[in-house]
């Protein structure tokens, strides 16, 4: 009952607010709403038992990318207000693609309802054995799936190498230290020694 | 309605599916809402993905999640490194412009 109540009032704040991440006039607003999103999703995976992930929804995307986004949106200085021009010329065809395909994946739902006659009834509950959340993703994660998770963290070295690739940027003009430059310098190109005539000076 | 099962939990991945590409299609002008609907998108896969492993008693769907959700933030660092190089160059982030990228 009280899994029922919670599970309505996290569904109706998800979807509400994912329609403001892509409503929203400023983008700022849109990332807080992302932000929302993500966090009554965690809520949803609590729901489901599936305690570790909802902290890792929590830690990975609104600690990381949704601040990623914020930091972004605000320091590219762009007219959102002309990026917003084609808004309502799109939103019919798009209106249209989203109904169809939203009759399309409700209908498969429904069909895994009545599929198999039973109601289907979601028992969220620690895996086998009553060992919890976390300790039964990592009995797999660590023996079965150890090449999947050795991949994973591949993905992300190359997305940080490639994240820094792209955004390093060299700037003419400015100096740095070399210190190979100042090692590497000798006196013959360093200092000349001129024959002074008493009262000419340098010429 | 008060029993809460799978197709309560698919119903609402696919709205959060749904919005995520009619995000796509409405905002066809900003990179930055389009990538939050891809976000959109994946987390409604997450969800789907998290359902069917309680579903099923079978721990698997988490881990797959979990993939998931690497790949999402990867696309995302990446993508939003690409958007700042892209703004550098060029001083706005229309994407009608992106296809000078081609070279």
């Amino acid at each position: 009952m009280l899994a029922a109540i919670a599970w309505w009032v996290l569904a109706v704040i998800a979807i509400v607010s994912a329609i403001g991440v892509i409503s929203a006039r400023n983008p700022v607003h849109s990332v807080l709403f992302l932000i929302l999103t993500f966090f009554t999703a965690a809520g949803l995976f609590v729901l489901l038992g599936a305690e570790f992930l909802a902290m890792l929804l929590v830690v990975v995307y609104v600690g990381a990318v949704a601040v990623l986004f914020l930091f972004v949106v605000m320091m590219l200085d762009v007219d959102f207000v002309e990026l917003r021009q084609g808004f309502l010329n799109y939103a019919p065809a798009g209106g249209i693609v989203g109904v169809v395909l939203f009759i399309e994946l409700a209908l498969v739902g429904s069909a895994a309802n009545t599929a198999t006659g039973a109601p289907i009834a979601l028992t969220p509950a620690p895996g086998p054995g009553s060992v919890t959340n976390a300790e039964a993703i990592g009995r797999v994660l660590y023996t079965d799936y150890l090449l999947l998770f050795q991949l994973a963290g591949l993905i992300l070295f190359v997305a940080m190498i490639g994240a820094i690739v792209l955004t390093l940027r060299h700037r003419p003009g400015v100096r740095k230290q070399d210190v190979g430059v100042q090692v590497g310098r000798r006196r013959s190109e360093a200092v000349e020694l001129k024959d002074v005539r008493p009262g000419e000076g340098i010429g | 309605m008060l029993e809460i099962g799978l197709p309560q939990y698919l119903f609402v991945s696919a709205a959060l599916f749904t919005i995520g590409v009619v995000g796509i299609f409405v905002n066809r002008k900003n990179v930055i809402i389009i990538l939050m609907s891809i976000e959109l998108v994946l987390l409604s896969v997450n969800i789907n993905l998290v359902a069917f492993s309680a579903f099923l008693r079978n721990i698997e769907g988490q881990i797959f999640a979990m993939i998931v959700l690497t790949v999402a933030a990867a696309e995302a660092a990446v993508g939003l490194a690409i958007l700042v190089t892209y703004f550098r160059n060029r001083g706005n982030i229309a994407v009608e412009d992106i296809n000078l990228m081609k070279g």
